[in-house]
């Protein structure tokens, strides 16, 4: 049953600090909502159960990407496609770039936004694997200030995360410690275009003279939260690319990313596809460690 | 001016032409081009942002319009399938649609050159490859692909000219 506007409110009130004042007010009553491409299709099904809603589109204070010395800054108002136009954003975090591309057709990708695809918290989200391997920071905001936390321990759960009913996501902040690192992303769906993931990856890694130096492995679609492969990544740290490390590497992540079943797709499915992309990943790495 | 409670005056500019409208915030600037301003032009396929047939340009960048709250359309100038033509004179993607054989059921068609077009807006010499991706948020079920394709192709004036 579709909705009927007459049944909600929505303000727009023009700036951050309106914005959050207003959730102060009320904390966990307004639903903010950006571009739309979740609220409203939610509101299209009367799936909606929040009645006020408040706009942040087209907020400056979202908008911006700062690219300063040791980090890059993105406003969580950013939307994919100003992601994938962003010089520094695809010369240095190529990952999120790709996550962007991925993500729905163009005008989806027009409207879509970083802040709102983290604040939804899917654990399908194709932008999220690429924050846990570049351990992006979120800065939230609300009346009492800001704080910055640690992206890696924002999703409590499923579709539940650290951000306070008063508070929103400001900005994520990306390091940029990992210039030169070897990464690789693949998303595993029914199609390219337009298909929720079954399994997706986003990794980096450098090596040295043929050692493993550094090794980030995210995975998302698989698991209630996207997942850091810790274990997998200590059992590659200091040791060579051969068949036996890649083999347990590849045993190691199966285990490790407790799949789930669901509409899309089975537990087991995942968890064969996640070894096999763990191995294409390190025989990428390797290969770019003979090049240099 | 009384207004309905809960319902708010909006102030955006369609095809050129300023407009002022009468409508409750979360109502899609979908329903607000059809109903009240009869551009029937744009079309409801799935409601849900997948298929792109609502789709229109908001301040020059590609929407879909059943994803858009009219409140978020305040002050925004919005280009629908009636805005391209200058009179008689069909827009150059008409053109070619029509000309390739790029609309059979015609219901993904406005969809399609409001895409292309924010295609070539963009990129006025596209690759095969940026025609398929500009156009990957457009879903057409007569399947005619390859028609809409060659029509894009054509509009940009590269081949596909038999």
């Amino acid at each position: 049953m579709r909705s009927d506007p007459e049944d909600y409110e929505l303000v727009a009130p023009g700036s951050l600090r309106a914005v959050v004042s207003l959730l102060a007010e009320e904390p966990g009553v307004w639903l903010p909502i950006a571009g739309g491409t979740d609220v409203m299709v939610q509101y299209a099904a009367g799936k909606l159960t929040a009645r006020k809603l408040v706009s942040l589109w087209n907020l400056p204070e979202l908008r911006r990407i700062e690219v300063a010395e040791n980090e890059v800054s993105i406003g969580a108002g950013s939307t994919y496609s100003e992601l994938r136009a962003h010089d520094a954003v695809a010369r240095e975090f190529p990952l999120l770039a790709s996550a962007a591309r991925w993500t729905g057709g163009v005008a989806n990708q027009n409207r879509g936004t970083l802040g709102g695809n983290i604040a939804n918290a899917s654990p399908a989200a194709d932008s999220l694997p690429a924050l846990l391997a570049y351990e992006a920071e979120l800065i939230l905001v609300s009346v009492r200030g800001e704080r910055r936390i640690d992206y890696l321990e924002f999703h409590t759960g499923y579709k539940t995360t650290q951000l306070a009913p008063d508070e929103l996501i400001r900005a994520v902040c990306l390091p940029r410690r990992f210039a030169g690192y070897f990464s690789y992303a693949r998303k595993v769906g029914a199609r390219n275009a337009q298909a929720i993931s079954k399994v997706c990856v986003a990794a980096i890694g450098r090596t040295h003279g043929g050692w493993v130096e550094d090794v980030h492995i995210a995975i998302g679609s698989v698991a209630p939260v996207p997942l850091r492969l810790w274990e997998t990544e200590r059992g590659l740290k200091g040791k060579t690319i051969d068949l036996e490390s890649v083999l347990r590497a590849r045993k190691t992540a199966r285990g490790e990313i407790r799949a789930i079943d669901d509409v899309r797709s089975t537990a087991a499915y995942r968890e064969h596809v996640t070894g096999n992309l763990v191995v294409e990943f390190l025989e990428g790495l390797s290969a770019s460690g003979s090049k240099a | 001016m009384n207004l309905p409670r809960g319902q708010r005056q909006v102030t955006l500019t369609v095809n050129g032409q300023r407009r002022n409208v009468r409508a409750y915030p979360m109502e899609r600037l979908l329903d607000v081009l059809r109903q009240p301003m009869g551009l029937t032009g744009t079309k409801e396929g799935c409601g849900e942002g997948e298929c792109g047939s609502c789709s229109v340009l908001m301040d020059g960048v590609l929407v879909n319009s059943c994803l858009v709250p009219i409140l978020q359309a305040q002050g925004a100038e919005i280009t629908t399938i009636e805005g391209l033509a200058r009179g008689p004179q069909l827009h150059a993607l008409q053109e070619a649609f029509l000309q390739c054989g790029g609309a059979q059921c015609g219901i993904c068609t406005p969809g399609m050159i409001l895409a292309a077009c924010h295609l070539l807006n963009g990129n006025p010499q596209p690759t095969l490859e940026d025609i398929r991706e500009g156009l990957s948020g457009n879903l057409c079920r007569c399947t005619g692909y390859t028609q809409i394709l060659e029509a894009v192709g054509e509009a940009a004036g590269r081949g596909s000219a038999k």
